[in-house]
Order: C-alpha cells, then sequence, then structure tokens
C-alpha cells in the first residue's frame, strides 16, 4: 500500500472541503512549515487527538566509528521525538495486519 | 553519524512552551488571509484526521522535509497486574512512530549549534 504524501493531504482538501489546488497544496506545505518553524524556534507542538512533537537536547557523547573503530565524539545536538496521543494510539493499536 | 553507546544517553526534555492546535489554527489563519478562519480549523483538522485514518489502517505518511510516521509492532508479552502481582497475558500491539526528515533535523539542531 503506498505510502500517503502531500499530495494526497492535498487532494483530500480539495475533495472535502473544496480548498482549490492551488490554495490546497500552498495550506499543506504551510502546516508542516508551521510546525517546523516553531520546533526551529526552540518550542514543541501540541496536537491534541494526535501526537505532541517534542525537542530533546542531548549531550555530547563518546562515539565510535563502526567501520574504523576510532573514537570521535558525537556532538551536543536537539532532536524532535513524537508522542504520540492516546486517541491515536488506541486507532493504530488493533491494526491488526502484517508489519 | 556516530555509534550507540548504552547508558551514556543524557537528555532532558526542554522546558519551553508549546504550540497547541488552536496556536497553530491561528498561526496559519494569520499567514493565509484569503481563507476564511473556519476553512484554516477546518482544513488543520481534516489533515490530522486523514494522516491519523492512514495509520489506523496501517499506511505510512511520508511528508519530504518534515518526517514520516509509520507503525511499529509490539510482539506480545506477560504483564503483571500491579495490584495482585498476577501475570496477565498481552497481546501484540502496533505503536505509531515518527522519523524526523532531513530538514526537520537540521533546521532544529542548527538553531542551537549553527553548523554540522
Amino acid at each position: 500500500m503506498a505510502a500517503v504524501t502531500k499530495a494526497d493531504l492535498a487532494a483530500a482538501l480539495n475533495e472535502e472541503l473544496g480548498l482549490n489546488k492551488r490554495e490546497a497544496k500552498e495550506f499543506v506545505e504551510m502546516f508542516f512549515e508551521e510546525m517546523r518553524q516553531s520546533l526551529e524556534a526552540g518550542e514543541g507542538v501540541k496536537l491534541s487527538g494526535f501526537g505532541n512533537f517534542i525537542l530533546r537536547d542531548k549531550n555530547q557523547r563518546p562515539g565510535r566509528n563502526p567501520k574504523t573503530g576510532e573514537e570521535i565524539p558525537v556532538s551536543a545536538r536537539r532532536v524532535v521525538t513524537f508522542r504520540p496521543g492516546q486517541k491515536l494510539r488506541e486507532r493504530v493499536e488493533s491494526y491488526a495486519g502484517g508489519e | 553519524m556516530g555509534h550507540f553507546v548504552p547508558g551514556n544517553r543524557i537528555a532532558f526534555l526542554s522546558d519551553e512552551s508549546q504550540m497547541t492546535k488552536s496556536e497553530l489554527i491561528e498561526n496559519l489563519a494569520r499567514k493565509s488571509p484569503h481563507l476564511p478562519a473556519r476553512d484554516v480549523e477546518m482544513s488543520v483538522k481534516a489533515l490530522l484526521e486523514r494522516m491519523s485514518h492512514a495509520l489506523a489502517n496501517g499506511q505510512r505518511v511520508e511528508i519530504r522535509g518534515f518526517g514520516s510516521f509509520s507503525l511499529h509492532f509490539r510482539p506480545p508479552r506477560l504483564g503483571r497486574n500491579p495490584k495482585t502481582g498476577e501475570s496477565v497475558a498481552l497481546p501484540g500491539k502496533h505503536v505509531p512512530h515518527f522519523k524526523p526528515g532531513k530538514e526537520l533535523r537540521e533546521r532544529v539542531n542548527d538553531a542551537i549549534s549553527g553548523t554540522e
């Protein structure tokens, strides 16, 4: 089953809400850009029913080049994690298909 | 990308404020004056519903520049009732998983480090 993409989301806005195709495409872009901007600015995103995008700051830690075995520190970084909301968890839990 | 060293992952939750769904809707409404506010709200809800629906049916969601959502399978396991100590067989289940895309990873990380 093919993955849902931005084009599919835009088509849904066009078909379900009657946004014209250009508006729908722009809206989908803006939606994800708004969330990227928030996360970039250090603010998480909390979408009730869907889930929360959370920022985590990780300290520098020792790492190793798996090929050469050479020690290289992994620099401190900020990463985005997603914590699915209760409603989404419940909807997904019962999916019985293959992995 | 370095290799993961167990026990050395010191992380903490950022303490910053969060953008809620209603703030997201307000921001988008402000940036799209040609759309009635009600359409913006319904559009945000429709996008989240379309993505949730896909996941509930085992379908992946791939948003270039943002990230992808998929399902991970958690195998059945023996749990325990914390009150009685009794073992309970817990069935396998799927849980939603998000993997940030390259642009999102870089923008979030460059905001603190400046380079990579």
